[in-house]
């Protein structure tokens, strides 16, 4: 095996036994990103220099990740390194503070390969609404890698890192991670702080792993997971030690399957798969039911009021007086148009525009508060299934990666793309998205397993056994 | 037709806090422009808000000072505009759920009590400061995040004269809880008035105007009095009162329009996503209850009972917390309440009037004023060279017996002495002393002063008085 195809576990283990220096795993990386991201293009900014820097600080030291060199999603600020949310609007933007998650990653060795392109502030999921450029899909270059975190999925892929960092709003861990067939963790909301995370939608916005398997999102998780006191709505909860649970046996897991989610528009050939799956964790001793999540029709709908509402309040602070692009201006309000026209991409403003309106005095009860109540009784549907099952699982994706350019024009088409995963954001739940298939075209299929708030730990371990029971997370795209 | 003026205040407070209320940074005042920040208070991408403990507690005990019920679970919420001094484009404030409500504080206007109702106090961030220059503006985010605590009245106050005793007296309680310095003219505390008449005895609002910009105690009376005779003015020639923003000129006397309704802004609230719902426990609100100092009112009514001061004495001892206390720390080392009252409104008040300076700044302490009236009770010093030392005692915080000492000060009540001067006064003065015999007896007035003047004020006047009597007769 390729030693840039290598997870952190497998890693830690090569250097551990002096079978391959810390040099050399990130010198492979490295040739690796020099190879293929032209084709790629998952990064916005390749941090070589810093991440030999770090090597130098990190050699010899103990920590969980000595010497692991991983992608951080671009919405993720880091001291000293440019931090633009692929969007024009922050493109020489350089924070003087450090996320809590990056600190933490920092305190166990990870080295800081660069940051990964996204849909500008989390806004989409293909990355075509980068400000800068697209992402292409390891698997299929012409195919987009899903969105938003599209940057960090693809970059795991491909090699040219052993991790990532990402975000998930509405699925931008999970959807991308489904396309480019690698894992993605949406942890509780709460469960990781958001210090340092810039914002799209403050309720729903939560930083999880990207990783080559479910052990090395275990690892992950464990660093990045804890109360922080500058993030208010961190939960102050005890953090398990996830790698040590993967192997607790899964036969009395009860498995809800929620009938809503197997509709019409999801590709046959991922309904099948799925489908295989939720049977082989049966053979694995789980026992599966149906369940029934009524609300799930309003989802989106709920989700797009809210997260817009909250994102145009958030994207305020990008008004050209502070810092990062500042338009030409003869006065303040032209200051104000100016800035805000040019540095945003249109879905941006779309979203802006929504929120907004949604926010307006004689429309806020319509539909801002109107969503909030849908969203409480999205939040029930969940808490009543899980009073009969464990773990609910359903398709990430309703298809496998699209092609570059189909859905961009039709902002609904897209939106739909998640409908699988919105609902767990808005109910603050965990879910994981795991390789279980390939479709005809050879693109991988996600699996969705979705846990109780604050129990990550379930759906880690079934995601584990499944994983390790079959050959799909074995594969690497044909680059 | 008679109007009546219906008054309703928005009142903003800043808190004395000594860090922000989502930061660690300072609010001291008056420091180099943008150097008390952070990422948080600035405004970065990526930061979040967290609650300042402080802030909290200092809302609470505004409220129970201010009767208000104090809400067991509140949130706060972002009201959203854009001005280059308002960083994150929203300021974090409260709207749906404040954390205080339903208060009320008695006002007293020519002997007069009325209850003015508070409908709700609640907490949020001050936004920075612009400052235009010639050719450009600059923003300056020192301010930006200092705590603010926004109280608002019901439409309860009837004339200028009652909004100027209610601000007066939410000043003396602010100032009484140590929350907030009540500085109108330096903007910690800033008070905005809501303003519509009606005809006497109607039950109808009429159309309001808000006034901003009342930047001074002396312009509460000043403005709304303005705005409540343009208003009845415009009725009275037939027009309607406008819905809008006006602002005080203290330049012209006059307010003038800012924005009208139409031009208003829609603040699009809605809650705080990034700060949890406070829940405030039981405890915690009975904890700061049995803390709370005896209020303006409490200890005006103690004054009068214990110290049998008059009531006008009384108020204006209790206006400031530091002045009661200067004054029973007075009383408790032995002085009589009434002479300290006498000695603390007339001297040392005109001092901390001229100075601006507050009580505790000043250098004397109640127990050298006490010294001193122990030196007129003992005859030691005349009344009058009291008042000739106390300045002095007051800014140099030099204690009676030394400045006594060493000017020389010592009263002359030597009896032979005295008879030996005032001998020598009356055969120079011979056609006034025939006069006094003759019956002009308001002539004992002149030798009084002739024997003050002798011995430069140290005579003791009154046996001079006994002297010149006996010796005149």
């Amino acid at each position: 095996m390729e030693l840039y195809n290598s997870g952190i576990i497998e890693a830690l283990d090569l250097m551990d036994s002096g079978e391959v220096s810390p040099e050399e795993l990130l010198d492979a990386v490295f040739q690796r990103i020099n190879s293929v991201e032209d084709k790629v293009k998952a990064f916005v900014t390749v941090t070589k220099d810093r991440a030999y820097e770090m090597l130098d600080e990190a050699k010899g030291e103990r920590g969980a990740l000595r010497c692991i060199p991983l992608a951080i999603k671009d919405n993720i600020c880091i001291r000293g390194i440019p931090t633009t949310c692929s969007s024009r609007i922050l493109k020489n933007f350089i924070p003087p503070y450090e996320s809590t998650v990056t600190k933490r990653l920092k305190e166990e060795g990870y080295l800081l390969v660069g940051k990964t392109n996204l849909d500008e502030f989390a806004m989409g999921s293909s990355t075509e609404n980068s400000g800068f450029h697209t992402t292409r899909n390891p698997w299929a270059t012409d195919r987009v890698p899903g969105g938003s975190s599209g940057g960090s999925t693809a970059a795991v892929a491909a090699g040219e890192c052993l991790a990532a960092l990402g975000s998930d709003t509405g699925g931008s861990i999970r959807q991308p991670a489904a396309f480019c067939g690698v894992v993605g963790l949406k942890p509780t909301y709460g469960r990781v702080s958001r210090f340092g995370l810039v914002a799209f939608a403050s309720s729903l916005d939560q930083i999880g792993p990207i990783t080559k398997n479910v052990a090395d999102a275990a690892l992950l998780l464990g660093i990045i997971s804890g109360h922080d006191p500058s993030d208010s709505t961190s939960a102050p909860l005890h953090v398990k030690d996830y790698t040590a649970l993967l192997s607790e046996g899964i036969r009395d897991i009860k498995v809800g399957i929620p009938k809503e989610y197997f509709i019409e528009g999801l590709d046959p050939e991922v309904e099948s798969a799925v489908k295989d799956s939720i049977r082989h964790l049966g053979s694995l001793g789980c026992s599966v039911k149906e369940i029934s999540l009524p609300h799930t029709g309003y989802a989106v709908a709920t989700y797009y009021i809210l997260a817009t509402s909250e994102a145009s309040s958030n994207l305020a602070r990008y008004d050209g007086v502070k810092y990062g692009f500042r338009a030409e201006s003869k006065d303040l309000l032209e200051m104000y148009r100016e800035t805000r026209a040019q540095g945003f991409g249109a879905e941006v403003k779309r979203r802006i525009m929504l929120g907004t309106y949604a926010l307006s005095a004689g429309y806020y009860e319509a539909f801002y508060r109107k969503a909030q109540q849908v969203r409480t009784l999205i939040k029930e549907d969940f808490d009543n299934a899980f009073r009969e099952v464990d773990i609910i699982i359903t398709p990430t994706t309703p298809t496998t990666a699209f092609r570059i350019g189909e859905k961009i024009s039709d902002p609904l088409q897209m939106y739909l793309n998640d409908i699988f995963t919105i609902s767990v954001n808005l109910a603050g739940l965990p879910a994981i998205s795991i390789p279980c298939g390939f479709d005809s075209k050879g693109l991988p299929i996600g699996l969705q397993l979705i846990g109780r708030a604050f129990d990550e730990e379930s759906i880690l371990k079934v995601a584990h056994q499944y994983e390790q029971s079959t050959e799909w997370y074995k594969r690497r795209p044909p680059l | 037709m008679n109007y009546e003026a219906v008054i309703g205040l928005e009142i903003h407070a800043q808190l004395l806090t000594e860090t922000k209320i989502f930061c660690g940074c300072s609010t001291r005042f008056g420091s180099e422009p943008n150097t008390q920040t952070c990422p948080v208070c600035i405004g970065m991408p990526g930061v979040l808000p967290v609650l300042n403990r402080r802030v909290v507690e200092f809302a609470i005990k505004t409220g129970l000072a201010m009767n208000c019920r104090i809400s067991s679970y509140s949130r706060f919420a972002r009201k959203n505009y854009f001005y280059p001094d308002l960083p994150k484009g929203y300021q974090i404030s409260q709207y749906e759920l404040p954390i205080c409500e339903k208060g009320y504080i008695d006002i007293t206007v020519d002997g007069t009590t009325r209850r003015v109702g508070i409908t709700r106090i609640h907490m949020e961030e001050d936004a920075g400061k612009n400052i235009h220059e010639k050719d450009c503006s600059l923003v300056d985010l020192n301010r930006a995040g200092v705590p603010l605590l926004e109280i608002v009245t019901e439409p309860d106050i009837r004339s200028p004269q009652e909004a100027s005793a209610f601000m007066k007296k939410l000043r003396a309680i602010l100032r009484y809880l140590r929350v907030c310095d009540g500085n109108m003219e330096q903007g910690s505390l800033r008070c905005d008035a809501n303003v519509s008449i009606r005809p006497e005895g109607s039950d109808e609002l009429g159309t309001k105007t808000e006034i901003k910009n009342i930047n001074s105690f002396r312009f509460v009376e000043k403005a709304l009095d303005y705005e409540i005779k343009r208003q009845i003015r415009v009725i009275r020639d037939g027009g309607e009162i406008v819905q809008e923003t006006r602002l005080w000129n203290s330049e012209t006397g006059k307010t003038e329009s800012m924005r009208s309704k139409e031009e208003a802004h829609d603040y699009r609230y809605f809650p705080e996503p990034d700060l949890v719902p406070l829940e405030i426990k039981r405890e915690m609100v009975e904890e700061i209850k049995a803390a709370l100092p005896e209020l303006p009112d409490e200890k005006k009514a103690r004054f009068v009972r214990d110290y049998k001061l008059p009531e006008y004495d009384a108020e204006i001892l209790t206006e400031e917390r530091s002045i009661a206390e200067w004054f029973e720390e007075a009383v408790r080392l032995g002085a009589r309440p009434k002479e300290v009252s006498n000695w603390m409104l007339t001297e040392i008040m005109r001092y901390l009037n001229e100075t601006g300076k507050e009580i505790e700044e000043i250098d004397l302490r109640p127990p050298q004023l006490v010294e001193l009236l122990e030196l007129i009770k003992g005859g030691t010093i005349s009344r009058n060279i009291a008042k000739t030392i106390l300045p002095e005692m007051i800014s140099t915080g030099r204690s009676a017996e030394e400045i006594v000492r060493e000017k020389g000060l010592v009263q002359i009540s030597d009896t032979s002495e005295l008879e030996a001067l005032v001998d020598e006064i009356l055969s120079k003065n011979q056609k006034e002393a025939q006069r006094y015999r003759e019956g002009e007896t308001k002539l004992l007035g002149f030798f009084v002063g002739q024997v003050m003047k002798a011995t430069k004020g140290k005579a003791n006047p009154k046996i001079v008085n006994e002297i010149l009597r006996k010796k005149l007769s």
